[in-house]
């Protein structure tokens, strides 16, 4: 059933938002829950986000490396500013190999539903493929779009859909072999 | 049954508006379609007789669906009981024409009810009061004494059909995806209803987002997208016992925007693979899954046509969202939208005539309509956020989601007719999105 450690290192690796809502995912979401556990319906789990000065922890890679980038209203190609937050995410994640990485595409809410969560597979997929290009291996690396599901800022001008647009890279540790 | 004179509204799909054309001396009643503002038919429905002192309640909460549904379309216009001159005291009573038609009322609709032990029954006829003759024959229905509102809205499509010669909608139920909590952190759950909002009950839990409910052609099952394995992928709930079957799909893939095929054997949906997403179909018996499109861009939200032989769908192949029809085995699709703006989540009406559309453009979202080569588009509605149209089974009103902007705001059904007129809210328990109306009921 449910892998707990698994669970809980994947809650924690969500961001910074995650600091004051360990649950943002419980609906559902591949961080809360996507690995086989029936994790946070309903109650409140709290876990350490490792600490922040160690540079192999969770923590480090989403405050110091930059766990995500953002697009282009409608588009899923990498800006420069993209590509070098990515590039360093490869070199980390290169260093530390153990970790197994969800890449979530997101869409802002300007566009309808389906769409939307093609478009945020298409920004996924476009991570997966610059981080397998920088030598990260294949097999760790899954994606998901929640499309316009899960937006971080909610108000209704360009300043939340920009950060809304992004590719978030999900880190969680025990990949086994 | 013949009428010399039948009370009749003729609606056609061209024109814009209905005028009620009053009757004089012997012409009959008809509801011509103009560029002018619609005058909505005067009706009289007394109060239903209760039958027996048990069915008093019933008898005046159907008398009130039936009422609310036909006004509730905004062809009709109910007449207040104070302006009544006759009064009905038995369902079998000579009706006293005169008395109606001094008042205007152009139909009449009486009926009875009455409940024994945990049955309800209902009776009603519907006259033409200027022709001075019943229309159609009078009916009875009975029935469980908790269907009481689906027995209005039987009484209420019976005489919408028989006065306008189009099927009628009111005894349909919609599925949705029920909302709460923060923008941030919407909790989803699948919703079932009546088609007025009345009647909810859920499906599922609020425990995983869910997408895209839309009902197989009988109405027995529901297709849609469902994140619970952590990934979006399709999901088949049988109605009778709410049990769900994944659709088998290919490990590493999402797949959503699922829709029935109109003989429910088959569904086509949008599958993703390394962040390109193309459309299949799949044999829902056997599992057999057929690649429809293979190209680069995003193909999503099909729809069949009723007669199953083509599939309307949106593509950004030429950049941004546009709709497309290609043959229901896939093949080079045609492009059909190319209006300014962006085109997206086409669906194609029951009658086969229209096809219905959220269209982008300039910061502004909009439900339309056009016929299936792309011709004469219509705008329906406007506003910061309208998405996802439905239509009723009669092909006639539209259902969609529309949200208002701000970081409170909470996603709501409307529904509008295909004129463009009559737009309201559909009443939900609470903030609702992605509705899918179903056929209508047995």
């Amino acid at each position: 059933m449910l892998n707990f450690n698994k669970a809980l290192l994947l809650v924690a690796a969500l961001g910074l938002a995650a600091c004051n809502n360990p649950n943002r995912y419980a609906n559902g979401g591949a961080g809360a829950n996507g690995m086989g556990g029936a994790g946070g319906a309903g109650g409140i789990s709290s876990q350490g986000l490792g600490d922040a000065s160690n540079p192999a922890s969770v923590a480090y890679f989403n405050q110091s490396v930059g766990d995500r980038v953002l697009f282009l209203e409608d588009q899923s190609t990498l800006t420069p500013e993209a590509q070098q937050i990515l590039t360093a995410q490869a070199q980390w994640l290169n260093k530390y190999p153990d970790y197994a990485i969800i890449v979530e595409g997101h869409a802002d809410e300007r566009g309808t539903r389906e769409y939307n969560i093609a478009l945020g597979a298409r920004r996924a997929g476009t991570v997966q493929e610059f981080l397998v290009s920088q030598g990260v291996r294949a097999g760790r690396i899954k994606t998901i779009s929640y499309g316009k599901e899960r937006p971080v800022a909610t108000c209704d001008d360009e300043s939340c859909w920009s950060q809304n647009r992004r590719a978030v890279t999900v880190l969680s540790q025990g990949l086994n072999g | 049954m013949t009428f010399a004179r039948p009370l009749a509204i003729a609606l056609t799909l061209v024109l814009q508006a209905a005028v009620l054309v009053p009757p004089s001396g012997a012409a009959p009643l008809r509801l011509e379609l103009t560029q002018g503002v619609i005058e909505p038919m005067p009706y009289a429905l007394p109060t239903f007789i209760a039958e027996n002192p048990a069915g008093a309640k019933a008898a005046t909460d159907i008398s009130q669906v039936i009422a609310d549904d036909l006004t509730g379309t905004g062809l009709f216009r109910q007449i207040p009981a104070t302006a009544f001159i006759s009064k009905v005291s038995s369902f079998d009573a000579p009706v006293q024409y005169a008395d109606w038609k001094a008042i205007n009322a152009q139909a009449l609709i009486t009926g009875a009810v009455s409940v024994q032990g945990d049955k309800v029954v209902v009776k009603f006829r519907l006259f033409d009061v200027f022709s001075g003759a019943p229309m159609g024959e009078g009916l009875q229905f009975v029935g469980p004494v908790t269907t009481w509102r689906r027995m209005g809205h039987k009484v209420a499509d019976a005489v919408y059909s028989r006065i306008t010669g189009e099927g009628g909608y009111f005894d349909s139920r919609v599925v949705f995806v029920s909302e709460s909590g923060p923008k941030a952190q919407r909790q989803m759950r699948l919703g079932l209803m009546d088609y007025d909002g009345a009647n909810t009950t859920y499906l599922t839990d609020n425990s995983s987002i869910v997408l895209a409910p839309r009902f197989s052609p009988d109405g027995k099952r529901i297709i849609y997208v469902s994140y619970k394995s952590g990934f979006p992928h399709i999901y088949v709930m049988d109605m009778a016992t709410l049990q769900q079957q994944q659709l088998d799909d290919q490990p590493g893939t999402m797949t959503f925007a699922p829709r029935f095929s109109p003989d429910g054997r088959s569904a086509v949906f949008s599958l993703e693979q390394a962040g390109n997403t193309d459309l299949y179909s799949i044999d829902l018996a056997s599992g057999t899954a057929r690649r429809l499109t293979n190209a680069p861009s995003i193909e999503t939200a099909p729809s069949y046509s009723p007669d199953g032989s083509k599939i309307v769908f949106e593509s950004d192949r030429s950049g941004e969202q546009q709709i497309y029809v290609m043959s229901a085995g896939g093949g080079e699709p045609t492009r059909i939208s190319f209006g300014a703006g962006k085109y997206a989540t086409p669906v194609w009406s029951p009658r086969g005539d229209l096809i219905a559309f959220t269209k982008q453009n300039d910061g502004r979202f909009y439900i339309g309509v056009m016929k299936t080569d792309g011709s004469e588009e219509r705008l329906l509605t406007a506003s910061f956020l309208d998405e996802g149209p439905t239509w009723a089974p009669n092909g006639r009103v539209i259902m969609f989601t529309r949200e208002a902007a701000g970081a409170d705001s909470a996603p709501q059904i409307y529904s509008v007719d295909i004129s463009g007129r009559n737009l309201k809210r559909v009443p939900t328990d609470g903030p609702a999105s992605d509705p899918a109306w179903g056929p209508l009921l047995p």
